[in-house]
């Protein structure tokens, strides 16, 4: 198997979508989408992250054993978030960390 | 352990050592994914139970720094991988001049963060005894907007009617906050250190189309300190700016 060189423009593209998706981010974040605003910031952060890993981090071009390694991190990453927040999301509420809730912009 | 050229002995071409060794590098990688998740996942806890004083915290910080060092970091990232394609393609000369520009953007960053940690220490949000949320809205400093600042002051009065703790959860906020972007400048160190060494191998001419795996694998490396970076920078400045 010979190696695969990924061309400057290919790069170039991917460095301008992620330009364009660090645009979008501030922009969103301005915008009151409610609940939204952080489910739209944290995908607009995982589209340009798989952009880096896929292009910038040539993981399209690698062996499969690389491709498995990765894969496998993110789902033990998962594992651990989501296993976590559930549990923290269903405890009763008195064993919760307890504050005052309050949204301090009228 | 015998060596020919740039092949180490335990292996049988220079194909199969490289692939070893971005393989390496993946599985450091993917170690690293675990401990910065475990800093997202204290944060994200922290966050819902504490929102008042996250959200205030959060809208401490300089957007317009925070947005251009984003924009600086995965500039750095084109540039590294420019180097990767330059020693593939045999450019010696571009490999040099592209790992530079990656050393120049990395220190770029690392001085606009430098910049944001002293406006935290003047406006009293380090964690410790002189913290104290209610310190930068009333005592203005020199280039401060005065209407923006009694904006602040409004908002951290209305947080502290509901929240009488804030300075104690402020506290969690910016301790987070420094650990995980101290954390973050520390792998650039890091990072800038490598580059450094790499530098110093492409004047040597070392890296080519046959041989340029320590190109390749520090390339891996800053990739990724640019995706965790990816992640923070939304998460610790835009969490609550909508009004």
């Amino acid at each position: 198997m010979s190696e695969h060189i990924v061309s400057p423009k290919i790069y170039i593209v991917i460095f301008a979508s992620l330009m364009l998706g660090t645009g979008i981010t501030v922009w969103a974040a301005f915008q009151n989408f409610h609940q939204f605003n952080i489910v739209i910031a944290l995908v607009i952060a995982t589209i340009k992250a798989t952009l880096v890993v896929l292009y910038f981090m040539h993981a399209r071009y690698s062996p499969k054993r690389t491709q498995l390694v990765i894969v496998c991190s993110v789902f033990w990453l998962v594992i651990m978030l989501a296993l976590t927040l559930s549990d923290y999301d269903t405890r009763s509420r008195d064993v919760r960390l307890a504050a005052p809730q309050v949204s301090h912009r009228a | 352990m015998h060596r020919t050229g740039d092949l180490y002995g335990q292996f049988q071409t220079l194909e199969q050592q490289k692939e070893t060794a971005t393989l390496g590098m993946w599985i450091f990688l993917v170690t690293e994914v675990l401990f910065f998740g475990g800093l997202f996942l204290t944060y994200t806890i922290n966050r819902s139970a504490f929102s008042t004083a996250f959200g205030i915290g959060s809208n401490t910080l300089d957007i317009t720094l925070g947005a251009g060092n984003t924009v600086v970091l995965i500039m750095s990232s084109l540039t590294m991988a420019m180097a990767v394609w330059s020693a593939q393609v045999g450019k010696k000369k571009l490999v040099g001049i592209f790992l530079i520009a990656t050393l120049g953007l990395g220190t770029v960053f690392l001085g606009v963060k430098a910049i944001e940690y002293k406006q935290k220490f003047d406006h009293h949000l380090v964690p410790g005894r002189g913290f104290d949320m209610k310190y930068h809205p009333t005592h203005p400093m020199v280039g401060d907007d005065l209407k923006e600042l009694s904006l602040e002051k409004e908002e951290v009065d209305k947080a502290f009617a509901v929240d009488p703790d804030i300075n104690f959860h402020g506290q969690l906020y910016f301790s987070l906050y420094f650990g995980m972007t101290g954390l973050h400048a520390l792998h650039m160190i890091v990072g800038a250190g490598l580059l450094l060494w790499l530098i110093k191998g492409s004047f040597a001419g070392r890296f080519t189309p046959q041989y340029n795996t320590p190109v390749e694998v520090v390339g891996l490396y800053w990739h990724f300190v640019d995706i965790v970076w990816i992640y923070l920078f939304p998460l610790l400045y835009l969490i609550d700016r909508h009004r």
